[in-house]
């Protein structure tokens, strides 16, 4: 074996590794692009003012619009998000700060299990758990599949965030008196505060992007709606019927639906990022 | 001090003046670290029952067929019609394996490749580009990458490489058309390709972080009897980052099992077997997503439950195989 | 001799040849037959040499001084005086870190390791090192650890394989111990029989030198004695570089001793010399513990 071949082989391997990376990135940026084209020609400020309302209403030319499905989207991510945080939170405690419990273990592991669930099992707990004892589909029951996607994110940053602060934080408040959970509370949380954030805004726009889980639970609907008894529409189920519906109108609609949930994932990711690289800054 | 006080409950003036606070004080902190310790592990408990809850509800709800026909009676019955009330997983399974490992095999040796490129070859700023961008697409919905192949995508696909490929198996290669079948928009192909493309981010994520992970004794070892920087990555990275890969890989694997929307949107939903690359075919997570808003009849509903509950079964395999790699096959330490 | 530059070299031919008269003399006689073959000539040779990292941080300056053939030369000097730094630089290991920038020669037999056209990946197989921390491949046998580098250049037949396994782990003093277990794990093993395997491992590919950078550091002291006594073995051999913070380690086995401060080069002399009757007042006092 020549040095010449060895280091040939080197170049080859080098040049494969380039190929690779340009052909998973190349998608990436196309979908961004299409969606970006096709997206801002499709919105216009109907789009964020109107309700849908029947085909009809598009085929004619009416004003329609994905109003509906923007608050509906905003309520039902918030109201999971506000069952999902303490549950969260709290097993990411437990995992981090509790590591000499027996049932540490178990719980770690299936947390990831559950994190790696199909979001679309997440929907049919939820419609045995809530759509059929409540007898029909609702807003909340959207929301509880949408927390149980979130709850094991938003475990296992919070776990990493505190098990990256200094054991010393923890001492330092131990020897001068303070209960554990004192110390937890007032001490190790705050010193991870930007962390956690991170965390959970990671869990907000992963769900926020979930489809699957909303079909049979929040439903959807073509008018707004309030009531978080009844189906709500949400922009990630909406694009989904846009997308499979016959009507061309529609598509276009659905495109605009695609740049408008891209944007808000993208937003939320890249304050994510700022939030943990700011934390990270600080740390350093 | 005043931490204390609130940790007591108690108004402080006198905590620090009289000893004998010392002792309901130690009660309260007592009860305190109690209370707040009970409460954790309820909430910590509640992930991991979630998760086992998962498999009973589905198997309460979905148990009457796979009680009537057996655990394999319904998983190898090939008819699936819910006209006829006839209900069999089979068509769901074979889509399942088809487009789940069609999509690992695709993806797992680029993903593993961007990885390692990334970690150890790219100058810092554009490992920070491709790190973020493919963060970017684990994070882009799937329903968007799923209009985009239904309007784009998979027409481009269809006429570009389907119709050619099957125009020139009907003149020179029959024997392949069985395996090709008629071309149509919405084909098991295309939503296996776009599968891949959407779990490469996983076993990309862990690679790294694992390949990172490599201590620099081990690749200096390696570079000081005079290897090349791939013959260093082959005899001290990648035997020290393997526990890592192979856990992103199976993960990844968990992904493309459960990934709903896209498959959903662009499989075209078939589920008469036999499947052809070309044709539509169905999966597990896409009959739900397709059928279980329109199921009307209890019989209907309660097969969807079923196939949710094979499919319940093997995403927690799967899972848990990949916890155990990555513990199993360590090489000093953990990763991730 | 093998020219750094070579495109190719013919390793089957090399360790077959040199192999067979590794027997008393030490090889490196009839590798540079031609120089002068009194007792120390220069084998590496240092000039102006310079290490900057990024940010314009300085590890070491203007560093000139020899290193004898055969002799183990001791770099001692506080922590941070740019001894690992020197170090690093004789194998081009900087050449891997990012923002390094190495300036000057170095020179093995004459022949600048850092000029045009030198490859470095045939440098690190003529100059060898062993690290701190004991770094057996993981995954790897003891003796597929020990044949490591022969492999990499393609060194397939068996019989040559075994005798390389055999005889660099007779050199490090670990044969006994290890042969009736060379299929077992690299990593199943103490401490330091991990940094001898690791020497082996260096051994083998045969090196005109070979550079340790505080290989004791993390080993007990029963180990250390053994490590020390084989190096004291090896020079009969190779030429030996040594970065060692504990200075009765340097008095015990080195030739030479080349005192560090700052980056820079304060003094070198033989060893006896250094520890007796140092001409420099900063070496004085560090010899002396006064500092560092």
């Amino acid at each position: 074996m020549t040095l010449r071949f060895r280091h040939i082989r080197d170049y080859a391997v080098r040049a494969v590794l380039v190929l690779c990376t340009v052909c998973l990135v190349a998608p990436l940026l196309v979908i961004i692009g299409y969606v970006l084209v096709n997206g801002i020609s499709a919105l216009t400020p109907a789009f964020f003012t109107e309700e849908l309302g029947s085909p009809a209403r598009a085929m004619q030319g009416r004003p329609t619009g994905l109003f509906h499905s923007i608050v509906g989207t905003v309520v039902i991510d918030l109201l999971a998000l506000s069952f999902a945080a303490p549950v969260g939170m709290g097993a990411g405690i437990m995992l981090s700060e509790y590591s000499e419990n027996p049932l540490n273990g178990p719980i770690r592991i299936l947390t990831g299990t559950l994190n790696g669930m199909p979001a679309i099992l997440m929907g049919l707990l939820a419609f045995s758990l809530v759509v059929r004892p409540t007898g029909r589909f609702s807003a909340v029951a959207g929301s509880v599949a949408l927390a149980f996607v979130m709850v094991p994110i938003i475990a296992r940053s919070v776990e990493s965030v505190l098990r990256t602060t200094p054991w010393s934080l923890r001492e330092v408040g131990l020897a001068l008196g303070l209960p554990r959970w004192r110390v937890i509370v007032s001490t190790v949380l705050p010193a991870a505060r930007s962390g956690i954030l991170t965390g959970v805004l990671i869990a907000f726009a992963r769900a926020a992007g979930e489809a699957a889980p909303l079909l049979f639970t929040s439903f959807g609907q073509n008018y707004l709606n309030l009531d978080i008894r009844r189906p709500m529409d949400t922009l990630p189920q909406r694009l989904y019927s846009l997308a499979i519906s016959p009507y061309q109108e529609w598509h276009a609609m659905g495109w605009a639906a695609a740049i408008v949930l891209l944007l808000f994932v993208m937003a939320c990711f890249l304050a994510a990022r700022a939030l943990s690289r700011a934390h990270g800054g600080r740390d350093a | 001090m005043k931490a204390n006080r609130a940790a007591s409950g108690q108004s402080g003036e006198a905590c620090a003046a009289s000893p004998r606070r010392i002792v309901p004080h130690a009660i309260y902190r007592r009860l305190g670290d109690r209370v707040f310790g009970a409460l954790v592990l309820v909430l910590g408990s509640s992930i991991a029952l979630l998760t086992v809850a998962m498999g009973l509800v589905l198997y309460r709800q979905g148990g009457a067929p796979i009680v009537r026909d057996g655990f394999f009676g319904f998983l190898f019955q090939t008819t699936w019609n819910p006209v006829t009330g006839e209900h069999g997983a089979w068509p769901f399974v074979v889509g399942t394996l088809i487009t789940s490992f069609g999509a690992l095999s695709i993806a797992f040796l680029p993903a593993i490749a961007v990885g390692i490129f990334s970690a150890e070859y790219a100058p810092r700023r554009v490992a920070a580009a491709i790190n973020y961008l493919v963060d970017l697409l684990a994070a882009v919905p799937s329903v968007v990458i799923g209009i985009w192949g239904i309007f784009v995508f998979a027409p481009w696909m269809r006429d570009t490489f389907y119709m050619p490929a099957f125009y020139w198996a009907r003149e020179s290669a029959a024997w392949l058309l069985p395996v090709l079948g008629t071309p149509t928009s919405y084909n098991i192909l295309t939503a296996t390709l776009l599968l891949a493309l959407m779990i490469t981010p996983y076993t990309v994520a862990l690679t790294r972080d694992a390949v990172r992970m490599v201590p620099r004794e081990q690749r200096e070892a390696a570079q000081a009897l005079g290897s090349t920087h791939w013959e260093m990555i082959r005899m001290s990275v990648l035997p020290y980052a393997r526990g890592g890969i192979v856990a992103g890989v199976v993960l990844s694997l968990a992904r493309a099992l459960g990934e709903t929307m896209v498959v959903a949107m662009l499989i075209g939903n078939s589920n008469r077997l036999p499947y052809t690359l070309f044709g539509p075919a169905a999966n597990m997570p896409s009959v739900i997503a397709n059928e279980f808003r329109e199921a009307v009849e209890p019989t209907h509903v309660t097969a969807l439950m079923a196939v949710g509950f094979y499919l319940f079964l093997i995403t927690f395999a799967v899972n848990l195989i990949a916890a155990y790699i990555q513990k199993r096959l360590n090489v000093g330490g953990r990763i991730l | 001799m093998m020219s750094l530059a070579a495109v190719q070299s013919v390793p089957t031919n090399n360790v077959a040849v040199r192999g067979g008269a590794s027997s008393g003399q030490p090889v490196v006689q009839e590798q540079t037959a031609g120089t002068p073959a009194h007792g120390a000539h220069p084998r590496l040779e240092t000039r102006a040499l310079s290490v900057r990292y990024g940010g314009g941080a300085v590890g070491v300056a203007d560093i000139t001084m020899p290193v004898h053939a055969n002799r183990v030369t001791a770099l001692i000097g506080p922590s941070g005086c740019g001894k690992t730094t020197y170090l690093r630089a004789l194998n081009r290991m900087h050449d891997l870190t990012p923002g390094a920038h190495v300036s000057g020669q170095v020179l093995l037999d004459g022949e600048d390791i850092y000029g045009p056209g030198v490859d470095p990946i045939v440098v690190r197989r003529r100059i060898g090192m062993v690290f701190q921390k004991p770094s057996p491949f993981p995954t790897m046998s003891i003796y597929d650890n020990v044949v490591a580098g022969l492999k990499l250049v393609g060194v397939r037949k068996r019989s040559v394989l075994d005798g390389v396994a055999e005889r660099s782990l007779r050199q490090a003093g670990l044969w006994d111990e290890v042969k009736d277990r060379l299929k077992t794990g690299g990593r199943d093993l103490s401490g330091g029989q991990q940094q001898r395997l690791s020497i082996a491992r260096a051994l083998a590919v045969e090196p005109d030198v070979l550079l340790m950078d505080e290989p004791t550091s993390s080993l007990d002291p029963k180990s250390t004695g053994h490590i020390e006594e084989l190096m004291v073995e090896l020079k009969k051999e190779v030429t030996l570089v040594i970065v060692t913070h504990n200075m009765q380690q340097a008095a015990r086995l080195s030739d030479y001793t080349a005192f560090f401060y700052l980056g820079a080069l304060i003094e070198l002399g033989p060893t006896s010399r250094i520890f007796e009757a140092p001409a420099e007042e900063r070496t004085a006092e560090y010899i002396s513990g006064r500092f560092g």
